[in-house]
């Protein structure tokens, strides 16, 4: 036990970062059937729908596929940056979700404070943290297609290079105004700054007097992350599949887990900066919103039973009237254990903000289609750069007007 | 040993190892690779220090946006693996002897018990963003301003360049 408490802060980490892998990449892997099904929606098709009760055992049979896929290194290949690229994309795309707080209250459990991140809360330069790991994160794409040895990918790797150079800089520069207002480069303190008028609710987050920045960050960190209409390094209507053409198996499979984590990380980034993060958008003397988490989950639970007995298979009809009863009982948990309650209203609120901006990620791959070469460069640098700097100029003389010229 | 002192030697041993391999690579990427792990390991020494805004500008600029660059041209012109030459006599003659000399310089500087140098505990309460900035734009902000100016005529002459080579 002495062993235990001497090393209790180390030891609290390191399960912390286990579970957040462990929760992220199940999350990752139902990210990519959320995606099907909502494209397949949007298209009037079904999406995957056989492996499985609404095909949501399609994850699994998806990595299961890619860990026993043949393996093959092309000939001609610089070996070691060829195994380097997928570890560094995945690796820092990974790490960029240690800073990331999920929610203000410790958890308090055998005297020990427990945070919902694994960095301290007081880490001053989170945002910076996240910033220096997307600089990096670029590396992954471009050696993967430099280290190739084949044209396509080797076209895949310059596109990004030159994209990521394009819109890092609108990337940073749209934040600014929120990082004046919050004075403070701590993302908790972003959050804690957006809560200064409680009455408020959904009418004091940043989002009102940062719109400009905003839709910037978003278009910027949606090119950062290689999606849809920015996925011109892997262009699979021009370049084969651009940067990962010559990666197959588990190797393909870290660049797609990358891609997938970064969606998250950018999504949990949007929440924090411009939508308040954990905050409630009700004002906060309504406490019977307090209540909403339930209300949501109980009649869903109750919907995935009634839907779940009716099933086709057999399989479906125990497993998903199974599921339908643990999601409704854990709501009604929520509604009768008051300190849970108060507990879970943080988190419920960030992750249903992350979930609605994956889905405007999804949104926009089933609607948009992708920019050609040099629309994409001239809109980085001729529309989105000179934006956010009128954006950051604009902020700082009304922050300025605001405090009386000092 | 303290923990920061195991961390301090492991960074500085990559820092090395990486200048090292910078020079000793025979591929341009392969040097380029050397020279970013030499900029993250500076970086995790700056945090180290407890200058946690300089060590992430560090990657932000250096590791990143400087070095996508060097790595995006080394990419475009396609360089290929370079012939290794024997030693230069120039730098047999004059290099070794002149390496040798900084080297002690470096020595007898850091050596010397240090006055101006601040002990790693105090550099956390100086290096907050704030007390960087103040300096940046109050009590340097001319020297800072010229030296934008002189990148801001840099751009211009490599437009221009690029622009006569159009013709």
């Amino acid at each position: 036990m002495t062993f235990l408490n001497a090393h209790a802060e180390l030891l609290i980490t390191l399960v912390k970062i286990a579970l957040l892998l462990f929760i992220v990449l199940t999350v990752n892997a139902y990210l990519t059937w959320f995606e099907r099904k909502v494209v397949a929606r949007m298209q009037s098709r079904w999406g995957p729908h056989r492996v499985g009760p609404y095909g949501l055992l399609q994850p699994a049979a998806d990595g299961l596929k890619f860990l026993f896929k043949e393996d093959p290194t092309p000939e001609g290949v610089d070996r070691v940056v060829y195994y380097l690229a997928p570890l560094l994309a995945l690796a820092l795309s990974l790490t960029s979700l240690a800073v990331i707080p999920f929610g203000p209250e410790p958890l308090r459990f055998f005297g020990h404070d427990i945070y919902l991140s694994i960095t301290p809360p007081d880490l001053n330069i989170g945002l910076l943290v996240l910033f220096a790991i997307t600089a990096l994160s670029v590396y992954g794409v471009a050696l993967a297609g430099w280290s190739s040895n084949s044209k396509y990918p080797l076209l895949g790797g310059l596109r990004s290079s030159a994209q990521m150079v394009s819109y890092e800089l609108a990337l940073t520069l749209s934040v600014v105004g929120v990082l004046l207002m919050a004075n403070s480069f701590n993302l908790k303190d972003i959050i804690v700054a957006q809560a200064q008028h409680p009455e408020r609710g959904i009418f004091g987050w940043n989002i009102w007097p940062q719109i400009i920045g905003f839709l910037c960050f978003f278009t910027a960190a949606v090119a950062e992350t290689n999606r849809v209409p920015f996925d011109l390094p892997e262009a699979e209507s021009e370049l084969v599949a651009g940067f990962h053409t010559e990666y197959a198996s588990f190797k393909f499979a870290m660049f797609f887990i990358a891609e997938y984590t970064s969606m998250i990380t950018v999504s949990c980034l949007c929440t924090i900066l411009f939508f308040g993060g954990w905050l409630s958008p009700f004002p906060a003397s309504w406490t019977f919103t307090h209540y909403l988490p339930s209300v949501i989950l109980i009649p869903f639970g109750l919907w995935v039973i009634w839907s779940g007995i009716r099933y086709e298979t057999i399989f479906g009809r125990v497993i998903l009237p199974g599921l339908g009863t643990v999601i409704a009982l854990l709501g009604l948990a929520l509604a009768v254990f008051p300190g849970v309650n108060s507990f879970i209203q943080a988190p419920f609120w960030f992750l249903a903000k992350v979930f609605v901006f994956l889905f405007v990620y999804v949104w926009m791959r089933g609607t948009l289609p992708r920019f050609r070469y040099d629309q994409l460069m001239s809109f980085g640098w001729k529309l989105l750069l000179p934006v956010s700097i009128a954006n950051v100029v604009v902020t700082s003389f009304v922050i300025l007007l605001r405090s009386g010229w000092k | 040993m303290t923990p920061q002192l195991v961390i301090f030697f492991v960074l500085a041993a990559l820092a090395v190892a990486g200048a090292i391999s910078l020079i000793f690579q025979r591929h341009p990427i392969h040097s380029a690779l050397s020279l970013i792990v030499v900029m993250v390991a500076l970086a995790g020494l700056y945090l180290l220090m407890g200058a946690e805004f300089v060590a992430a500008v560090q990657i932000i600029v250096y590791g990143g946006a400087i070095m996508v660059l060097f790595v995006f041209v080394i990419m475009l012109l396609n360089a290929g693996a370079e012939e290794r030459t024997s030693f230069s006599k120039l730098a047999g003659f004059a290099g070794v002897p002149l390496g040798m000399a900084l080297t002690a310089f470096l020595a007898a500087a850091v050596a010397r018990p240090a006055g101006a140098a601040q002990a790693p505990g105090n550099a956390a309460v100086l290096a907050p963003t704030r007390t960087i900035s103040e300096m940046i734009f109050k009590d340097f902000v001319y020297p800072f301003e010229l030296t934008s100016f002189l990148i801001l005529v840099a751009i211009m002459g490599a437009i221009v360049l690029a622009a006569r080579k159009g013709e």
